[in-house]
């Protein structure tokens, strides 16, 4: 009962009271609260794999391959430098922008949208595995990069980019599976008694992918 | 037996789910951060493309990268409209990345130095 008036104790007042008053200390529904803990604790992860990266790039008398040239495409005879990185870039964001959108059709309680949304950024997270396949393709047969060594020069270069990416990527297609059961359980109505707060959280964990994908296109593809 | 007056229900979790407010937003302000963030992954890419290099290049990287970030985290995730308790709770523990992040470089540099010395031998 006291809720409402917690509530409008903004700034530090309102975290001391968050913390120390009688009720729960997050007024949130227990889902989300976690997807949080989750992300947070995935963070962990990815920071400790691009540390990992740093200290070997760091530490190598090798000359780092040159990213920009290994992930470089011919598009009518035209030499683009990393644009195969800059499509996967912008697919990502769009994705993250249509599953924001979701989220509000959602709590808006308008199903079709929401699903719609839903599958659409499901279908361009799968667009974005199948290109990061075709990128692993060509660097595996063409390039001839391995994890133990490459004939572009460092040797940890393989064994970084297939953990990172690859790490990745089977975060993106983790995603794509979640937004898949969760986008056809909102068409069946399943959510109509419980509340939407399930596409919100599903959010959450789509945009984490796009915003890792953030830090990776800034450290191992532009540095 | 006063059948027909019902007592009123006690607050379920739904219910209490319920009261708490959603996270509702114009689509407006969605679009604005997906455009802004379509420039700045441009910006970065054009940082690539024209081979901007040196100092300036990781000065533009780290802006570009750190202010995409934050529009995804603050109105993609909504965190700029979530309780001061739950922010901290999320963004403290990160700082000990960048404790992680000095302790790995100054230990990087003496391996480096090491690795020149016994090479050079």
């Amino acid at each position: 009962m006291s809720d409402a008036t917690i509530d409008t104790t903004k700034g530090i007042e309102g975290v001391v009271e968050d913390w120390s008053a009688d009720k729960q200390t997050f007024g949130l529904p227990w889902g989300k609260l976690m997807m949080w803990i989750f992300l947070v604790s995935d963070t962990f992860i990815f920071s400790v794999f691009l540390i990992s990266y740093m200290n070997a790039r760091m530490t190598t008398t090798a000359e780092w391959p040159p990213t920009s040239e290994v992930f470089a495409l011919e598009i009518a005879g035209q030499h683009v430098p990393l644009l195969l990185i800059a499509i996967m870039t912008f697919i990502l964001i769009t994705s993250s922008g249509t599953m924001a959108m979701a989220v509000k059709f959602a709590y808006e309680g308008n199903r079709k949208r929401t699903f719609q949304l839903m599958m659409f950024t499901a279908i361009l997270g799968a667009s974005f595995v199948a290109m990061q396949a075709f990128e692993w393709t060509k660097l595996i047969v063409d390039e001839g990069i391995r994890p133990w060594e490459n004939p572009l020069g460092a040797a940890q270069f393989g064994a970084i980019f297939f953990l990172i990416t690859g790490f990745h990527g089977m975060h993106v297609t983790a995603g794509v599976i979640y937004l898949l059961v969760i986008a056809l359980r909102v068409r069946r109505g399943h959510y109509e008694n419980k509340g939407y707060h399930i596409v919100e959280i599903t959010g959450l964990y789509w945009h984490f992918v796009d915003l890792v994908w953030v830090f990776i296109f800034a450290f191992f593809y532009l540095w | 037996m006063s059948n027909n007056t019902e007592l009123p229900l006690e607050p379920t979790e739904q219910q209490s789910l319920k009261q708490q407010r959603p996270q509702q937003h114009p689509i407006g302000i969605y679009l604005k951060v997906w455009v802004l963030l379509f420039v700045l992954s441009t910006l970065s890419y054009l940082v690539d493309f024209y081979q901007v290099q040196g100092y300036l290049r990781w000065t533009l990287i780290l802006i570009f990268m750190f202010l995409k970030a934050g529009l995804i985290v603050s109105f993609f995730m909504h965190l700029v409209w979530e309780r001061l308790s739950l922010i901290y709770t999320i963004l403290v523990p990160t700082l000990a990345i960048l404790v992680f992040i000095l302790l790995m470089a100054y230990e990087a540099d003496y391996v480096f130095n090491g690795r020149l010395f016994f090479f050079s031998q």
